[in-house]
């Protein structure tokens, strides 16, 4: 065990023994180190001022990640390489080909949120040299600019892809030094404490097992895209916290079944299943921005328990299950049960969510649905994932799972007995729209009205249907951009 | 002999603080390197909508780690009060009895922002609530009364002519409100010094304001206190009145304890505790003939002012004053109602309430289009200003370049085979349905408080030739330094590299306005360009003796001075002016000529010129769930001759997309305990990239001058194109109206959020 967090700023190896739970990336930068080029704009994760890139080691080396500094809690930096718009040059010295681009292209105007923007087209750089409109709006999910529209940063980001250079970028060039550095620096259980608050990083998953027996109470922070607001927004103590963003990374595909572990990010998640269930993939990208992709988990986003889940509807229809652990003991639960009511799972002190497991129905008609006020990075007013098989024309069997109608993410029963056994047809998918008004009581609130929520969670089923039947005219909306 | 010399008017110059922004290295307020012993203040707010403070307990805020004291309303030394307009409605604290949910109470001063922050939490404030009013229309039943003067426009016997007029519809029409979301919060930090001396850095819009305001809330003179700015992280004009809370707050504490003191609130309560944009009821009425000419308008706007009167009379003035957008109003009568409401105190924001006229304008163009079955761009051409017509306020248009702005517009976008190809989409009836829209602004120019249009300014030339540029307006991302200085640099031609812009402070300007009104480079633009013309003058005098040559055979060519046919290096020209004892300073300064206006008779001429421009926005929108994607907006709009073409379409474009998003997705939601639940990013949505149109083509009318001798005969630009973004909630309505095959228009509310658009949808079904 070490009393000791050990990570790369920039160009620096940093050691440090007093270190909080609730101490937060981007304090550390801007008050302890005066690292000022990076920004709190919001202190939530949603306007990416704060965006630096998170290096970390995978099974397939070195990858570097834009991340939120302002909720991302400094002691799971450990053995991490943070690089922040300060240690961003070009080739001889000067500006950065996205630097150049963004100044080129007028793309700064009050200049706040530059920064941020430019780590993110920077990390958009090097993982993909030659992304597209699209994938730079991708990108750019997490990033607000209130000043220029976006067109000249679109432009720019354009531009550098055009310039490359990837070989030449120090992070290219010293990739392979600075993995062998962080790798020293992961070993063992790192334990921390500061004014009375407790950190623990344990060392590998059978050692969290391990510190939850001994800390049953402990706060189990994993991409902290939502604990990190317990801290910022609610001033809440997290102490002991258990750091455990870096465990159950693991990922195997079977015949049947994808297994994730549950620490498995957003990120990594969604080209997996992209390969084995295309029909989700549109639906994973607009789970938070980028930033927040590239932190969250999905073994967290269910342990969480929200009542919107982002994956839960989606992952319930799919008929995923999930391995909880507590010590030595596993056991397996489907996951539509593991959420009991609002703010309550059947979770006991001490356990923790370890995989996730995914069947894989490939003859399925699956489809996932995210309704919100803006079409990306915004909390979902109802989610839905849909799973209908088939038979002879007829509907054998029906998942439907909804988020933002009640206090979990929950099935709807009415609206699939209205499809079982049904012809696969317009008037099976109607009589669901219509049932499933009995299986909801939704809530209105700032996101969306009660009655929205009824109308909309009708016409899904309808748009479920006009998907899967021929028609001639588009049932989606496009979103490519155009030339 | 010329040298080549990049940065004179009329070129693409980049920002100047471009390559500061790209590395980090560009300083705002909270990056300024602290005193030695800062301590930091932050906000208590009400959590009450209405009531009295019955009692208030801090013993567990005193007792927290790192706590120095609290300050409430007993530690001001001078007057209790932050109101922009001499009304004494706004205090700094609330004195006895809170006017909104989130308004400041107290401030607690420690160490740390985190111990602040978590000890303003302990406080314990006890209330007796009163009854409160949220919305206008409430406040209105409740008898609230106006925080200000209401204002009526009136031409002719609207009355009269309304009964005259062989068609007639009346309406209602819900504007919804707007937070500012600039990316950097409101902040300030206070230095305190001998004496009564204070120096505040602050992001501000307004240093004067905030200078004027703490010496009255401390009770010392002006000359006491000295506020600075560099830069803001974005304004858009909540900056303008706003920041004086914070200003106040830092400087009452500095002086107290006698330590500098920073305040920056969260997100969240920045959200809360500062004004947004008026949010409008508007009862309206059209008077048109089978033509649909517009004959009689009548109207009632009744403002969400919030708790005090802050800029809400000039906001609501200017929503009376853009009520025609670009058309003739043959006979009119338009009043304000600005409301008071329990609720926070809204304020200045991009457009200062012109829009909220100018979307009333477009709505009633629609209902005349649907009710004669015509394309509404058709009844938009009908009714356009033609010159010498009057407006509402009896100013006469003499500068009308819509007709060539629209013609140009219909061609480069092909409206009408796009406005054909729309309705056959539509007519095969399917779940996605297609909308277009074609809509102009008309927006004038001038603070409509006559003496505000005045800027001063200080060029100081060193004597090695570098040149040091001061002017009383503030960079909050608009490229007005940039712009200042390219004007300075053309005057002088020189490079721009020549030229430092430094920061504004009221050490250097006194007595500026808020840089707002779009008028930044207007009115400061001239008063450089007055300075450096008052140095050339010396210059040119000079070098006419010592060189030996007529007065009119010195000219200023790039980077040189010519005497006849000697050209001079410009350094070398002040070395010596400098050795021959020449006055190498100069402050300039720079009224608005021609404008007045008469308040009590509603009559004058308040803007200097009107800034044109129009867009075609197309839409698609999903009639199952009400979201909805723009596909493609055109604009071309009007900024005179521009100073710099990249700079201006950069407001453009940005001033479109915030436009829309006022109009679309940025939605303020009070719960019924008065609470703004949409108070940070998470709920509350400004568009994204992927909110942008999918196809953007933006032009200026590089062909337009401003018939006014502006500065170089450019025009301003900042809040004009916002209301461009009108073209999208126009192509919305539209897409929706399709469900009942345009029988009627779909009259949304706006936002036009996805709910309201699939309720509309819902609605227009049945």
């Amino acid at each position: 065990m070490k009393p000791e967090l050990s990570f790369l700023l920039n160009d620096q190896e940093v050691k440090l023994t007093e270190v909080g739970a609730s101490d937060t990336l981007l304090d550390y930068l801007r008050v302890a180190r005066r690292l000022t080029g990076t920004k709190e704009g919001c202190a939530e994760g949603d306007c990416g001022a704060c965006t630096v890139l998170l290096g970390r080691l995978t099974e397939s080396g070195l990858i570097y990640e834009p991340i939120n500094a302002c909720i991302r809690f400094l002691a799971s930096c450990h053995a991490c390489h943070i690089v922040t718009v300060e240690h961003l040059h070009g080739p001889d010295g000067g500006l950065h080909p996205i630097q150049k681009a963004m100044v080129q292209h007028h793309g700064s105007q009050c200049g706040f949120c530059t920064p941020g923007i430019v780590m993110s087209l920077y990390g958009l750089w090097m993982s993909n040299p030659q992304a597209g409109a699209t994938e730079i709006e991708v990108a750019l999910q997490g990033n607000l600019c209130r000043c220029t529209g976006y067109e000249p940063i679109v432009k720019a980001a354009l531009a550098a892809g055009a310039e490359g250079g990837q070989a030449q970028d120090a992070l290219t060039v010293e990739r392979e030094t600075v993995a062998a550095r962080l790798h020293e620096m992961r070993r063992g259980r790192v334990e921390l404490t500061k004014g009375g608050e407790r950190a623990i990083i344990p060392a590998d998953v059978d050692d969290l097992a391990a510190v939850l027996e001994e800390n049953p109470k402990a706060i189990i922070v994993a991409g902290a895209t939502d604990v990190g607001l317990w801290v910022t927004k609610f001033l809440r103590d997290i102490s002991p916290a258990v750091f455990i963003g870096h465990l159950m990374k693991g990922v195997t595909v079977t015949d049947g079944e994808i297994r994730l572990g549950a620490g498995v990010t957003y990120s990594e998640a969604a080209p997996l299943l992209r390969r084995h269930i295309p029909a989700v993939y549109d639906y994973l990208l607009r789970i938070g921005g980028w930033q927040v992709r590239n932190m969250g988990t999905i073994g967290a986003n269910i342990a969480n328990g929200s009542p919107i889940g982002d994956t839960p509807p989606l992952l319930i229809a799919l008929g995923a299950r999930i391995v909880l652990r507590k010590g030595a003991t596993r056991r397996d639960v489907a996951l539509e049960d593991f959420f009991i009511e609002y703010g309550k799972q059947d979770r006991a002190p001490g356990e923790f969510v370890e995989e996730v497991i995914i069947p894989i129905q490939p003859e399925a008609k699956i489809a996932a649905y995210k309704i919100s006020k803006r079409r990306d990075s915004d909390i979902t007013s109802v989610a839905a994932g849909f799973q209908v098989m088939i038979e002879n024309g007829m509907i054998t069997d029906a998942r439907i799972a909804f988020g933002g109608m009640a206090g979990i993410p929950k099935r709807a029963a009415q609206a699939e007995a209205a499809l079982i056994g049904q012809p696969f047809a317009a008037p099976a998918f109607e009589a669901a729209a219509t049932a499933v008004a009995q299986d909801f009581e939704p809530l209105s609130d700032w996101r969306a009205s009660a009655d929205y929520r009824r109308a909309v969670a009708g016409n899904l089923f309808r748009r479920f249907w006009l998907e899967q039947s021929e028609t001639d005219l588009p049932v989606r909306l496009k979103y490519a951009v155009g030339e | 002999m010329k040298d080549e010399i990049r940065g004179l008017a009329h070129s693409d110059t980049i920002h100047d603080s471009a390559i500061k922004h790209v590395t980090g290295r560009a300083e705002y307020t909270d990056d300024l390197n602290e005193p030695a012993g800062l301590i930091h203040a932050y906000l208590g707010l009400s959590q009450s909508a209405h009531g009295m403070i019955t009692g208030a307990d801090f013993s567990e805020t005193l007792a927290s780690p790192g706590v120095i004291g609290v300050l409430t309303v007993k530690d001001i030394p001078g007057v209790n009060d932050i109101s922009p307009n001499g009304k004494h409605d706004e205090p700094v604290f609330a004195d006895g009895e809170v006017h909104f949910y989130g308004q400041p109470v107290f401030a607690v001063l420690a160490e740390t922002r985190d111990q602040a922050r978590r000890a303003a939490h302990k406080a314990k404030l006890v209330y007796e609530e009163l009854p409160f009013a949220l919305d206008p229309i409430a406040a209105r039943d409740q008898g609230m009364g106006y925080v200000t003067e209401p204002l009526t426009l009136k031409r002719g016997d609207a009355g009269a002519a309304m009964s005259a007029a062989p068609r007639r519809i009346k309406g209602r029409f819900g504007i919804g409100g707007q937070d500012h979301f600039y990316l950097e919060g409101q902040i300030a930090m206070a230095v305190p010094g001998e004496d009564d001396d204070v120096t505040i850095n602050v992001s501000t819009q307004h240093p004067s304001e905030v200078q004027h305001m703490v010496a009255h809330v401390l009770n010392v003179p002006s000359h006491s206190v000295v506020v600075n700015v560099r830069r803001m992280g974005g304004g858009f004009g909540g900056k303008e009145t706003q920041m004086n809370l914070f200003a106040c707050v830092a400087a009452v504490a500095a002086k107290k304890w006698n330590r500098a003191v920073k305040i920056r609130p969260d997100r969240d309560d920045d959200m809360t505790a500062t004004g947004k944009r008026h949010d409008f009821v508007v009862d309206y009425e059209v008077g048109f003939d089978d033509e649909g000419r517009i004959l009689a308008v009548e109207g009632d706007w009744y403002a969400r002012c919030g708790f005090s009167s802050d800029l809400s009379g000039p906001v609501t003035d200017r929503a009376l004053f853009h009520a025609d957008n670009a058309y003739y109003y043959p006979d009119v009568r338009i009043s304000s109602h600005p409301m008071r409401t329990n609720t926070v105190s809204n304020t200045a924001f991009r457009g200062f309430g012109g829009p909220q006229g100018v979307i009333v304008a477009e709505r009633i163009i629609e209902e005349i289009a649907y009710a004669l079955g015509r394309d509404p761009y058709e009844i938009r051409q009908k009714n356009l200003y033609e010159n010498g017509q009057l407006t509402p306020y009896h100013q006469e248009v003499t500068d009308q370049i819509l007709p060539r702005i629209f013609a140009e517009l219909e061609t480069d976008c092909d409206y009408q085979a796009r406005r054909q190809a729309v309705l056959d989409w539509n007519a095969k009836g399917g779940v996605i349905r297609k909308g277009i829209a074609l809509t102009p602004v008309k927006f004038g120019i001038s603070f409509t408080a006559t003496w505000f249009n005045q800027a001063g300014s200080l060029i100081h030339i060193y004597s090695d030739g570098s040149i040091a540029l001061n002017h009383g307006g503030t960079e909050m991302g608009q490229g007005l330094n940039t712009k200042v200085a390219q004007i300075v640099a053309e005057a002088f031609q020189c490079d721009i590299s020549r030229i430092k812009i430094t920061r504004t402070t009221t050490e250097k300007v006194p007595n500026t306005s808020a840089t707002a009104a779009s008028s930044g480079t207007d009115l400061n633009g001239m008063a450089a360009l007055d300075a450096a013309e008052q140095i050339k003058a010396r210059l040119v005098e000079f070098v006419a003796e010592r060189w030996q040559s007529p007065r009119e055979d010195v000219r200023f060519v790039p980077g040189h001075i010519m005497a006849g046919d000697t050209a001079i290096p410009f350094d070398e020209v002040i070395k010596s002016a400098y050795m021959a004892r020449i006055h190498l300073s100069a402050a300039g300064f720079y009224k608005t000529p021609k404008i007045h206006w008469d308040r009590a008779t509603g009559q004058g001429r308040p803007f200097y010129y009107f800034a044109y421009g129009a867009a075609v926005s197309e839409v698609s929108v999903d009639t199952l769930t009400g979201e909805y994607v723009i596909d493609r907006a055109d604009v071309i709009h009007d900024v005179g001759r521009s100073l710099n073409p990249a700079i201006d379409k950069g407001q453009v474009e940005g001033a479109f997309v915030q436009g829309t998003g006022w109009l679309t997705c940025e939605e303020l939601w009070w719960d019924d305990k008065g609470r703004l639940r949409t108070h940070a990013p998470s709920t509350y949505k400004i568009p994204l990239a992927s909110d942008r149109p999918r196809i953007f083509n933006v032009k200026l009318a590089d062909w337009s001058e401003n018939a006014e001798r502006t500065i170089k005969r450019s025009k301003a630009v900042g809040e004009p194109p916002f209301m461009l973004g009108i073209s999208v909630f126009e192509a919305i309505n539209m897409a929706v109206a399709s469900l009942a095959d345009y029988r009627e228009p779909a009259r949304l509310d706006a936002p036009a959020t996805p709910e309201r658009v699939l309720l509309a949808v819902e609605r227009l079904r049945r």
